[in-house]
């Protein structure tokens, strides 16, 4: 019973750093249906970015907390305009373009922002600055760390403002007039251009919060930790279904439970054949079953709306 | 608002449109004045539609133009259209669905408001007092197409006159000067459409042109000031209803048969 509530813990913080990466996949599919695979990249860059900016500053003797703060926003800052780029780059042109062409070139930048990763910081593991003091908490057997609470506070409060921001405000609004219908949103004085470069930098902006996170849990950063997160998210997107908010952050939280089951009790399941390593093969069963019987995820629509 | 009725609003320029080999507009030239309720009608394929669509700026014309308000109509993209002030409804009704009747009108307030994504971000206060402007303004359009009773349900949920009327609420949100209605009797009986008529003609009192679409030759004929027939993508008269419903060539083409 200790391993199934603490692997339920750990996967829920595993899960919320999903979910945030996840709804950055969701939101550019939902508005102009392209998977955008160089998201998983913009993350690890967000990761990278706090790692140069927090660890100088500590280095510099500046307070911890502080240095951390300016390590998210220049991060955030960073990845906001490295979306924005992306967008105005990559995918713009090719707006008219048949399906296939975008989603080529959202996997050639991948590659471009690895290998520029790889120029700017190097092939060697990084190591995190620590930015949260290591305290211990313990609840029912099972055993938690201020960073895992920290993790799953700001996934939430960020989430949560995703939503005031999307069934709030005018922005929101015509983000979803837009992914319902661009034509007739356009034709009500919707700028499309606009719509869909926020849809990309809210999306990084979540995506480098996401990084700065993961950097935070795992201490360690490297220029290719963005592809494996990447699929890990698209699949989370799936499914909960893509295109759909909710979704994301649903399909997030349970693939990290599935995964973190899976790899509590991997073990057990094989009789020892298979370690905890194998955790990954979880997140590519979840979505061969899910293409397989439910294409269209959790929350997703009748999949014609978007063909 | 301040321009005197009966000057000039939109002119078209021999306005060409084709598809492959279809010729769907021929050279079309028309005339709308400031205040008037102006019909186009024509059977079923002489390009009424086409020529909304290349006057909302969803199709480049392949030849010709628009002057809109005494200036060249370059519409690059649909929402400069809106920004100039034509809105437009649609034959088969396109609301947002998935959102309820008030916001679809909150959508329309677009054009005319400013708050960017900084703003919308932040939630600054002037974004805020904005957005209490929008749902205000949007509240008021649908007591004007008198649906306000409807206001939080989906779109999708609303009857079919209900949805006409949503999308005419939707329309005049973006503050039009020229409000193009494609068809907007299709599909009602004789009782919405006489509400429709009252409400048309509600809105040209309150002073927005209409350019109206329609195969309702009563109401047609009935409701505007003048008439354009369009046949095999040509124009082939513009005048007042009374020499339009004489005239022979419209009796052959169309209301004739």
């Amino acid at each position: 019973m200790d391993i199934f509530l603490q692997q339920i813990i750990n996967g829920l913080v595993q899960g919320s750093i999903y979910a945030l990466v996840a709804l950055g996949y969701t939101m550019v599919y939902g508005i102009m249906g392209l998977i955008n695979f160089a998201h998983g990249e913009v993350v690890m860059i967000g990761t990278l970015v706090t790692i140069t900016v927090a660890g100088t500053l500590i280095k510099a003797g500046m307070p911890v907390a502080l240095a951390a703060l300016a390590g998210l926003t220049v991060s955030v800052l960073s990845c906001m305009a490295l979306g924005w780029s992306l967008e105005r780059i990559a995918y713009r042109p090719l707006r008219n373009a048949p399906r296939l062409t975008p989603l080529i070139t959202a996997i050639g930048m991948s590659i471009v922002l690895q290998n520029l990763a790889m120029i700017v910081w190097g092939r060697n593991y990084m190591t995190f600055p620590p930015l949260l003091p290591k305290i211990n908490f313990e609840f029912a057997g099972a055993h938690f760390t201020l960073i895992q609470v920290i993790i799953v506070l700001i996934s939430g409060a960020t989430m949560a403002g995703l939503l005031f921001l999307i069934y709030r405000t005018k922005l929101g609004m015509a983000m979803r007039a837009t992914s319902q219908n661009p034509a007739v949103a356009s034709l009500m004085g919707v700028n499309i251009n606009r719509v869909i470069a926020a849809a990309f930098v809210i999306g990084s902006a979540l995506g480098a919060v996401a990084g700065v996170m993961v950097g935070t849990y795992y201490e360690i950063a490297h220029y290719q930790m963005g592809f494996m997160l990447g699929l890990k998210a698209f699949t989370a997107a799936v499914l909960g279904g893509i295109g759909n908010l909710a979704g994301a952050m649903l399909g997030g939280v349970l693939l990290g439970i599935i995964e973190a089951l899976g790899a509590g009790y991997i073990g057990d399941l094989t009789g020892g054949f298979l370690g905890s390593h194998y955790q990954d093969i979880f997140a590519f069963i979840v979505l061969i079953v899910v293409l397989m019987f439910k294409p269209s995820g959790l929350f997703g629509e009748k999949t014609g709306d978007r063909a | 608002m301040s321009k005197a009725m009966g000057e000039v609003l939109l002119e078209a320029n021999a306005v060409a449109k084709h598809f492959g080999g279809v010729k769907a507009l021929r050279d079309v030239s028309l005339t709308i004045r400031r205040g008037e309720v102006y019909g186009l009608i024509g059977p079923n394929g002489a390009g009424k539609t086409t020529f909304f669509n290349c006057m909302t700026g969803l199709y480049v014309p392949d030849g010709g133009g628009f002057m809109f308000n005494g200036t060249p109509l370059v519409a690059d993209a649909p929402h400069q259209a809106a920004e100039r002030g034509i809105a437009r409804t649609f034959q088969n009704i396109r609301l947002f669905g998935n959102m309820t009747a008030l916001e679809n009108v909150m959508v329309g307030r677009h054009v005319r408001t400013k708050a960017g994504v900084v703003g919308a971000m932040l939630h600054t206060p002037a974004t805020r007092n904005e957005e209490a402007a929008i749902r205000q303004r949007a509240i008021d359009l649908l007591h004007y197409v008198r649906i306000e009773d409807r206001a939080e349900d989906l779109a999708k949920n609303l009857s079919y006159g209900d949805q006409r009327r949503l999308e005419i609420a939707r329309a005049l949100a973006t503050e039009p000067s020229l409000l193009c209605l494609d068809e907007p009797a299709a599909g009602m009986n004789a009782t919405e459409t006489e509400a429709l008529r009252d409400l048309i003609e509600g809105i040209r009192r309150d002073g927005t042109t209409i350019l109206l679409i329609e195969h309702d030759v009563k109401l047609v004929m009935g409701l505007c000031d003048r008439v354009a027939v369009l046949d095999y993508g040509a124009l082939v008269i513009e005048d007042v209803p009374a020499v339009v419903q004489k005239d022979q060539r419209v009796i052959e083409a169309y209301l004739g048969a």
